[in-house]
């Protein structure tokens, strides 16, 4: 293990020099908000426009910023992604406001500051709104003091942090201008006035009435990341950004939220008891899906200034947003208590630091966070260990105002998430050079499948966007009943194939140039890619080493650490590691299903070995015969790689997963990639990190070894409560991502959340994170059918949503005859309902155990909002569109269609529907549709002459076609990499791909919703 | 006074004994240093792995002495260890090597907790027979 990267160690010693070797003052970088034209980012905290530059901004009167700005660097020409910033939405919540305002604070009023507030003397200084940092930032930036020169930080705005999706020439300096104001003033006056232009950000569910920043920027790019949350409640019509009295206009928006929740049954008399902690008869409601989208909860602390800085819902989340006070209240709700994370999310907006000591705690090595207290200027109590530790002296400057003094003005204080550029102590080794392996399958199955042509052009044609530096390595294996090697020597003329057929005992068969430099050997890459389709076309060789070949690979790879690629198309059947099928197609449909375990420990050991020399194993798995997932999932499970499945893939008849696979291939070949990484959780001490979730080996009690990182990865982790936790005020989560970034950089990505503590059970049960809840009851089931079967987990699922509704009907004064569950949990029963009829865990229903075991894998893996669609896929009427609602995004009206049930009795054959199921969006047609709406949007003449398969809209001139193509684009900018579009006619024989998906209704073997809901009132006493 | 068979296995289990009170506090020790964090995962489970299966055969070895001997009480006490022995064996995670501990699942706070509490446990267990071996050494020599 000796080559494993260091995640710690004496930080905090002065004299280790600057990676970079730049001196004193701590150099400070921020690129997120340049402009691409070195204009200074203003920080001012008043309404007037910073500079003239910044028009889009100045309009941000009251901006919701309760905190100063941060250092906001400028920017170098050199940035070259276009991109955007969001303004730090993604950390700071400004909606908070919006949603706190109509209620009276009880917090805020309660006896002052609380002690352990992270608001000393520092903080109430510029609390006061005083002009001390104001003076000084303005200034200093107008006179080009701060020339680059003066930061080496801009160094960092190159193209490696740009590659980030920093933001790009043109984008206002959103951040820099929001000013701050003591928070106390947004409870008196209402939600704030002027917003900064951004992108519909998930606190736009708030901002119903508000002068709408989603008109702002006509150059938003597509967003990746934004989740469906950020749908919720958006259907204001965008409001001139005026100032309107602000209290007519929250009114405003207090109507119409309430109309708009007229679809919901919730919506008795008014805004209070939406927010209130209202109760919801289960069984009197029949419309429970709230229409446009399930509410992000939100966690609101004591300390009001520091709800501001919070982590992102999408990246990091706990199942309570209130900790309970002790183990036994905890035991006493039945809730799960776990944190869900998705650590290396593509950010649109992300702070970097490079400083020569980052600080952190010298016991527990926590990195100093928003949520720390500031015991004087000199010293900072740690948050999870309560250690008080001394400010090294560079933390006292502000590289914002070229001031010392005030270290919460630091970028580490103001900021959730932050990154860090790593000096040399936290590497054993120089930064690893990204190394890429491909491992392709060629025996005749696989031919017959016709991938290889499809990934060797998709290869081709994103081979320039690889992420990589100069050093960037590639290399070719396939194997079948041999393994080939590619000899691709820059000095060769062309590719030279080597063959080793002795299996048992792998060899490579030339020490050096079958892993090249990409750059210098391209051309023999480019030639190898085309060669290679051609090659294996009529191959008949019916076998398959992988073993052998991950062998061969793992001995190429080992020195350097990279990823392995491997694309299956059938089940591995000679050689080391050989399977041999294990399903029963004929208990398919069974009551408990065997071989949900690996058969062998060949690819687990395989795994843990790549692991420790820092090498992923990622998974295309193409067949459409049984290849032993379970098995061959091992391989990527212990070494943090990924998986994808493309059942039955082929080229000709399977045009979906063509679609499926190409887009999946794009996104996986092109996104953002960490090597030889770790992550370390912390949390506050009283908690203890129980089990792990998601494709990693857990090298200790804290520690994940990544050998790679992806976006798209997911982690669960369940927490449990060792002592009483009355003494403190909020609890932490810290997660520290330690990786490798694909230009060479040793980088440090730190989350924090800050939660507070709840003492009673009602609490804790109305705090509760319905969707969070069942990512990781999910997830929980799966080990659960791993280790017991899935009867087992079926039967825990639905005992959670038993004992979850009981606890509350306890916690209720008088006991009312129906079955109530909290507002915040009314989705529970929902959902655990449509987890009972997923792939994963359907009983009575055939399901081929690839599938099944795929579909487990992915619930330990998908990011929280990839998980709920899905379990529960958004499904949209779209037959009827119009712009009553509509958001619009730069000249793009996008429509809102509401969600509606996904039950049998919503689809109508007159109607169309978009069904959202992460990957795929199913558009279905029903068949006495009206025969304008084929016309207008499909551009057929008839229902009849619909075509078979379709994959994308025609681009019609009309405004039917234009309202669905905008809501389509929006929501495919919701997701890291596009959907596939797949028509079906209500005559199809595809038809079944839609209805196994309306979850809601009864089947054979399966409850309704509805009988569900009855079984569950039976068993709560 | 006599140095029947049942003495011997006495005095051989004794000895055996002895070395498995070795064996339980090297496992105690051992999911020890993995809750602290002294060691990694993959090392521990390495070292643990060898030693299971012998410390199951010398458990099993002198428990057939003792059969032979026609030390039924012995026997009886013995016995429900020996079955969770076999229990345990017959329920380990999917590997090629001999051994119980699998690198992957071993630092959930479940499994460590519960091989640590198996650790503890086997301890008295070991210790207290050792006493009750000596006592029964003692007996089987003098009587007759």
């Amino acid at each position: 293990m000796a080559s494993q990267p260091p995640v710690q160690y004496n930080l905090m010693s002065p004299s280790i020099p600057n990676a970079t070797g730049t001196s004193q003052p701590p150099l400070l970088q921020r690129p997120i908000t340049s402009n691409g034209i070195g204009q200074p980012s203003a920080g001012s905290r008043f309404p007037v426009p910073a500079t003239s530059n910044s028009v889009p901004v100045s309009a941000t009167t009251n901006s919701q910023w309760a905190r100063p700005p941060v250092s906001s660097q400028f920017a170098p020409s050199t940035m070259s992604q276009p991109s955007f910033t969001a303004a730090g939405h993604q950390q700071c919540n400004p909606a908070i406001f919006g949603q706190d305002s109509p209620r009276p604070v009880l917090e805020t009023q309660s006896s002052g500051r609380p002690p352990s507030s992270s608001s000393g003397p520092p903080l109430n200084n510029y609390q006061s709104g005083q002009p001390i940092i104001n003076g000084n930032l303005g200034p200093p930036l107008a006179n080009g003091v701060r020339t680059p020169t003066a930061y080496s930080g801009v160094n960092y705005a190159t193209p490696a942090t740009s590659s980030m999706g920093y933001s790009s020439p043109g984008v206002p300096p959103q951040y820099a201008s929001q000013n701050f104001m003591p928070p106390q003033l947004h409870y008196g006056s209402g939600p704030p006035m002027g917003r900064p232009a951004g992108p519909p950000v998930p606190q736009q569910q708030y901002s119903t009435g508000y002068p709408s920043y989603s008109s702002a920027s006509g150059q938003l790019p597509p967003i990746s990341g934004i989740h469906t949350q950020q749908l919720s409640y958006p259907a204001a019509p965008v409001l001139p950004n005026a100032p309107v009295n602000q209290f007519q206009n929250f009114n405003s928006s207090i109507d119409k939220m309430a109309s708009q929740m007229n679809t919901m049954s919730v919506t008795q008399t008014g805004f209070d008891k939406i927010w209130g902690h209202e109760n919801v008869d289960l069984l009197q409601v029949r419309n429970i899906l709230p229409a446009q989208g399930v509410e992000t909860p939100r966690i609101r602390l004591r300390q009001e200034h520091l709800n501001n800085v919070h982590c992102s819902m999408d990246i990091f989340r706990c199942t309570l947003t209130k900790i309970p006070e002790t183990n036994s209240i905890l035991q006493k709700s039945r809730l799960p208590l776990g944190v869900l994370i998705h650590p290396f999310k593509d950010l649109t907006q992300l702070p970097v630091i490079q400083c020569q000591t980052i600080v952190r705690c010298r016991s527990c090595r926590t990195y100093i966070n928003p949520f720390v207290y500031f015991v004087d200027q000199r010293r900072w109590k740690c948050n999870l260990c309560f250690r008080v530790n001394d400010l090294p002296d560079e933390f006292q400057y502000d590289p914002m105002s070229n001031s010392y003094g005030d270290p919460t003005r630091r970028p580490e204080i103001k900021n959730a998430t932050i990154e860090f550029i790593a000096p040399a102590e936290y590497m054993l080794r120089p930064p690893q050079p990204p190394v890429y392996l491909y491992l392709l399958d060629v025996s005749h199955v696989a031919a017959e499948t016709g991938y290889l042509k499809l990934f060797c052009d998709v290869l081709l044609e994103e081979l320039e966007k690889i992420p990589g530096d100069s050093r960037t390595q590639i290399g070719f294996i396939t194997y079948a009943s041999s393994v080939q090697f590619y000899n691709l020597a820059e000095n060769l003329n062309q590719p030279h194939q080597l063959v080793v057929s002795d299996i048992e005992d792998i060899f490579l068969p030339c020490p050096n140039d079958l892993l090249v430099n990409l750059n210098e050997s391209k051309r023999l890459v480019i030639e190898l890619l085309e060669q290679l389709p051609l090659r294996f076309n009529n191959t008949a060789d019916c076998n398959s080493a992988l073993g052998a070949a991950l062998q061969a690979a793992y001995k190429m790879v080992s020195p350097t650490g990279g990823r392995i690629t491997v694309f299956q198309a059938s089940l591995p059947n000679i050689g080391p590691g050989a399977l041999k099928p294990r399903e029963d197609p004929n208990q398919r449909a069974a009551k408990d299903v065997p071989n949900l375990n690996a058969a062998t420990d060949f690819f687990k050991k395989f795994a843990l070995d790549c692991s420790g020399q820092q090498v992923a194993v990622d998974l295309f798995l193409l067949g459409g015969q049984y290849m032993d997932i379970a098995s061959l999932s091992c391989a990527s499970k212990f070494s943090g790689g990924c998986m994808y499945h493309f059942p039955s893939f082929h080229y000709v008849h399977n045009l979906p997963q063509v679609e499926r696979l190409e887009h999946s291939l794009r996104r996986y070949l092109t996104r953002k990639i960490g090597f030889e990484s770790v992550m370390r959780i912390r949390c506050t001490h009283g908690l203890s990190i129980h089990t792990f979730h998601g494709n990693f080996f857990v090298r200790s009690t804290d520690l994940l070894s990544l050998p790679n990182i992806n976006p798209d990865a997911g982690f669960g982790l369940q927490v449990s409560i060792d002592e009483n936790l009355s003494e403190v005020q909020n609890i932490c989560f810290q997660a520290a991502l330690l990786y490798t970034s694909s230009k060479g950089e040793r980088r440090i990505r730190v989350h924090t959340m800050c939660l507070p503590i709840a003492s009673t059970v009602a609490d804790v049960i109305q705090s509760a994170d319905q969707q969070c809840i069942v990512g990781l009851l999910a997830k929980m089931a799966v080990d659960r059918s791993l280790h017991s079967s899935i009867s087992d987990a079926r039967d825990a699922i639905v005992n959670v949503c038993v004992d979850v509704l009981s606890a509350y009907k306890a916690t209720m004064s008088s006991a009312p005859s129906g079955l109530y569950a909290p507002s915040n949990l009314r989705l529970l029963p929902l959902y655990l309902a449509a987890l009972l009829k997923s792939v994963a865990f359907r009983t009575g229903q055939s399901t081929r155990l690839d599938d099944r075991v795929f579909a487990m894998n992915q619930l330990k893996v998908l990011p929280l909002s990839q998980l709920i669609l899905s379990v529960y896929p958004d499904m949209y009427a779209i037959h009827n569109l119009h712009d009553q609602g509509a958001i619009s995004q730069g000249e793009m009206v996008i429509p809102q269609p509401p969600r509606i049930h996904l039950s049998a009795e919503m689809v109508d054959s007159t109607g169309a529907y978009l069904l959202d199921t992460g990957d795929v969006i199913y558009l279905y047609v029903g068949r006495n549709i009206h025969p304008a709406f084929i016309e207008n949007v499909l551009g057929s003449s008839s229902f009849q002459s619909l075509p078979e398969q379709m994959f994308e809209l025609p681009e019609l001139e009309t405004a039917e076609s234009e309202r669905l193509r905008n809501f389509l684009v929006h929501l495919q900018n919701q997701r890291p990499y596009p959907a596939v579009l797949q028509l079906i006619r209500e005559d199809s024989q595809i038809r079944h791909l839609f209805s196994s998906h309306l979850v809601d209704g009864r089947t054979e073997s399966s409850l309704s919703y509805y009988e569900f809901l009855q079984h569950l009132k039976n068993q709560i006493k | 006074m006599a140095f029947t068979f049942a003495a011997f296995s006495y005095i051989c289990a004794l000895v055996l004994d002895a070395f498995l009170i070795f064996f339980s506090i090297f496992h105690i020790i051992a999911f020890d240093e993995l809750k602290t964090d002294y060691k990694n995962p993959i090392d521990q489970c390495s070292s643990l792995n060898p030693l299971v299966l012998p410390e199951y055969f010398i458990h099993i070895f002198f428990n057939l002495m003792f059969l032979f001997a026609g030390e039924w009480f012995t026997l009886m006490f013995n016995i429900p260890l020996i079955a969770y022995h076999i229990h345990r064996y017959l329920n380990r995670p999917v590997m090629t090597g001999a051994g119980l501990y699998d690198p992957t699942n071993i630092m959930n706070q479940d499994v460590l907790s519960k091989c640590q509490r198996e650790g503890w446990i086997k301890l008295a267990f070991y210790l207290l027979s050792f006493f009750f071996y000596l006592y029964g050494m003692i007996r089987s020599l003098i009587s007759s």
